[in-house]
C-alpha cells in the first residue's frame, strides 16, 4: 500500500523513475495544458497561431526555391512543410525541455518532484501540436494536388518515432544544460547546423557524392523520411529507413533517459 | 520487519560550493588542465542516523546552518544523500514550500489542483477535497481570482491547506510556519495535533522548543551537521534550551 523509497536502490532510478511519472501523470497532464494554453492565450487566431510559422516559412521557401528544386522535387510545399513540422518537434521540444528545467530549478530546490516530468511535458507538447497540425497539411497537399494515399495513417506513427528520439535528445541537452551554463546557446547554433544538414528544404539528391554516404548517418534525415514518404511518395517507407528510424529513437531515448537519470540527484545541488 | 516511516543509515549530505561564478565549457575545460580546484566541499549533514517510527511527531532544533532545512530536503526526496541510505515508507508532503510551485496568474482553484498534482495526487481526489481546502484556508471568497492578487499569507495559507489535506504519510514543516496571524497559527498547529493523533508522521523544523514542546513526541537536536542528542522531546529540548542560554 505504501510506496516505499530507498535511496540506495541501484535500479530506481532509471525504471523508478518511469513508476514516478506515471504516479504524477495528472501533473504533466497540467503541464502540457498550460503549455498549449499559454501559446493561444494571447493571440487573435487561437489554435493557428501554433501552424502560422511553419506554414509562412513554407510559403517564403516555395516561392523562393521551388523554381530551383522544381524538376527534382514536385510539391515542394508538400516536401518542405511536412519536413518543417516534424523537425520542429525534434528542435522545440528539445530547447522547451532545457528551458523549462533550468527554468523551474529553484522549484527542484524546494520540493520534489520526478526530474524528468519536464522534458516528457516538452515532448508531450510537441507532439500534440504535430498532431494538430496534420490536418492544415492535409489540405496544403490537396491545395497543390498532391495525392493523398490510405498510407498516410502511417504519420502519427513516424511522428511517434520522432517524438522518442526528441525525449531522448531532450534529456540529454538538458542533463548538460544543467551542469554547464553555455549548452542552452551551443545547442541552439548546433540545431541550426544540424537542420541545414538534414535534407528538409532540399532534395537530398543535390549533396554531392562525396558527402552523400555520409547523410546517412544523420538520424533526423531517417525520421523525416519516414514521415514525410507517406505524404510525398504515396508509400510507406523502406524497410532500411524504418529500421534505422526506429533504432535511432529508442537509442536516443536509452541514451538521454540514463545519463539524466543518473545526474538528476546533481540537480539539486546546485548551491 | 521494521515499522519505521523514516529510516536514515549514516545519511551524509555535501555541498560543493564553487569557488567561481559558473562555468561555461570552456572555463571548466581550462581548470581541468590547470588542476585547479573549482569548489570546496561543505558538509551539510554527516553520519546522521535516524529511525522515526510512524505516527511520531518528531522536532528538530539546531542553531542556525545545523543542516536542518538540508535534513528536510533529504526527507522531501529534494537532496539524495552523498553516502549512506535513505528510507521512506509512505508518501511525504512538504507543507509550506508548495507555495513555489503555484502559478500566479491561475486562478485558486486552479492552483489547488496545481498543488495536488505537484503531490502525486489524481484529479478526481483533488476535486473532491476542493471545497475542504478552501474552507480551511479561510479563501473562499477567492477561489477564482487569480494567485497574483493574493497576499503572501493567503497564498501561505493556501500552500498549508493543500498540503495537509492531501493525506500524506509523512509531513514536513519548515520553520516558516510564523507565516500567518496568530489564528492561523493555532489552527495550524491543532491540525496538526489531529494528524498525530491519526497516525500521520510529523517533522517539524523550529527555532521555538516551546511551540514544539506542545506538538512533538521526539526531538532531533542537530549541531554542525552532526546528531547531538535524540529522544523523547522534553529532554532532548529541555538540553537545546539549557545550551543555547
Amino acid at each position: 500500500m505504501a510506496a516505499i523509497y530507498d535511496s540506495a536502490g541501484r535500479w530506481w532510478h532509471p525504471l523508478g523513475e518511469v513508476a514516478e511519472l506515471w504516479r504524477y501523470r495528472h501533473l504533466l497532464q497540467l503541464l502540457v495544458r498550460r503549455n498549449i494554453a499559454a501559446r493561444y492565450k494571447r493571440s487573435v487566431l487561437g489554435l493557428a497561431w501554433t501552424l502560422l510559422n511553419p506554414l509562412l516559412t513554407m510559403l517564403v521557401l516555395t516561392v523562393v526555391f521551388s523554381s530551383l528544386f522544381a524538376p527534382a522535387v514536385s510539391y515542394y510545399p508538400v516536401y518542405l512543410l511536412s519536413g518543417l513540422l516534424l523537425w520542429n518537434l525534434v528542435a522545440q521540444s528539445s530547447l522547451a525541455a532545457m528551458n523549462d528545467l533550468l527554468w523551474n530549478g529553484s522549484l527542484l530546490r524546494r520540493m520534489y518532484l520526478p526530474r524528468t516530468i519536464f522534458a516528457v511535458a516538452a515532448v508531450g507538447t510537441g507532439m500534440l501540436n504535430l498532431l494538430l497540425a496534420l490536418l492544415p497539411l492535409l489540405l496544403v497537399a490537396l491545395a497543390v494536388g498532391a495525392p493523398l494515399r490510405a498510407v498516410i495513417w502511417f504519420m502519427p506513427v513516424a511522428g511517434l518515432l520522432a517524438a522518442l528520439f526528441a525525449l531522448g535528445l531532450a534529456l540529454l541537452v538538458s542533463a548538460l544544460a544543467a551542469r554547464f551554463a553555455d549548452v542552452v546557446d551551443t545547442f541552439q547554433v548546433l540545431l541550426t547546423m544540424w537542420l541545414y544538414l538534414t535534407p528538409v528544404f532540399y532534395p537530398a539528391g543535390i549533396v554531392p557524392p562525396a558527402a552523400a554516404r555520409w547523410q546517412g548517418l544523420n538520424p533526423v534525415l531517417h525520421l523525416v523520411e519516414c514521415f514525410r514518404a507517406p505524404l510525398y511518395l504515396g508509400q510507406l517507407p523502406g524497410p532500411d529507413t524504418l529500421l534505422t528510424a526506429a533504432a535511432a529513437a529508442l537509442g536516443m531515448l536509452l541514451l538521454g533517459w540514463l545519463v539524466f537519470t543518473s545526474q538528476a540527484d546533481q540537480l539539486t545541488y546546485r548551491v | 520487519m521494521s515499522d519505521f516511516a523514516i529510516e536514515l543509515q549514516d545519511v551524509a549530505v555535501c555541498y560543493r560550493v564553487p569557488l567561481h561564478p559558473t562555468l561555461s565549457l570552456k572555463q571548466y575545460a581550462v581548470q581541468l588542465l590547470q588542476r585547479k580546484a573549482a569548489a570546496r566541499d561543505c558538509w551539510a549533514l554527516q553520519a546522521v542516523n535516524l529511525q522515526v517510527a510512524r505516527g511520531t511527531a518528531l522536532g528538530v532544533v539546531g542553531a542556525n546552518g545545523a543542516g536542518k532545512s538540508t535534513l528536510l530536503r533529504v526527507l522531501a526526496r529534494v537532496l539524495r544523500p552523498v553516502s549512506g541510505r535513505v528510507r521512506l515508507r509512505g508518501s511525504v508532503a512538504p507543507i509550506l514550500e508548495l507555495g513555489a510551485g503555484f502559478d500566479m496568474e491561475l486562478t485558486g482553484r486552479e492552483n489547488i489542483m496545481l498543488g495536488g498534482a505537484m503531490l502525486g495526487q489524481s484529479r478526481q481526489c483533488m476535486e473532491r477535497k476542493l471545497p475542504a481546502i478552501a474552507e480551511f484556508a479561510g479563501l473562499n471568497g477567492f477561489m477564482d481570482a487569480p494567485l497574483r492578487v493574493y497576499s503572501t499569507g493567503m497564498v501561505a495559507r493556501l500552500g498549508f491547506a493543500v498540503a495537509t489535506d492531501v493525506s500524506a504519510d509523512v509531513l514536513l514543516v519548515d520553520e516558516a510556519l510564523a507565516v500567518g496571524d496568530i489564528a492561523f497559527q493555532q489552527q495550524c498547529l491543532q491540525r496538526l495535533r489531529e494528524f498525530v493523533a491519526r497516525g500521520t508522521t510529523l517533522v517539524i523544523v523550529s527555532h521555538s522548543p516551546a511551540l514544539l514542546a506542545t506538538v512533538c513526541t521526539h526531538a532531533l537536536w542537530l549541531a554542525g551537521g552532526r546528531v547531538q542528542h535524540s529522544g523523547a522531546a522534553q529532554p532532548v529540548l529541555a538540553a537545546y534550551q539549557q545550551a543555547m542560554l
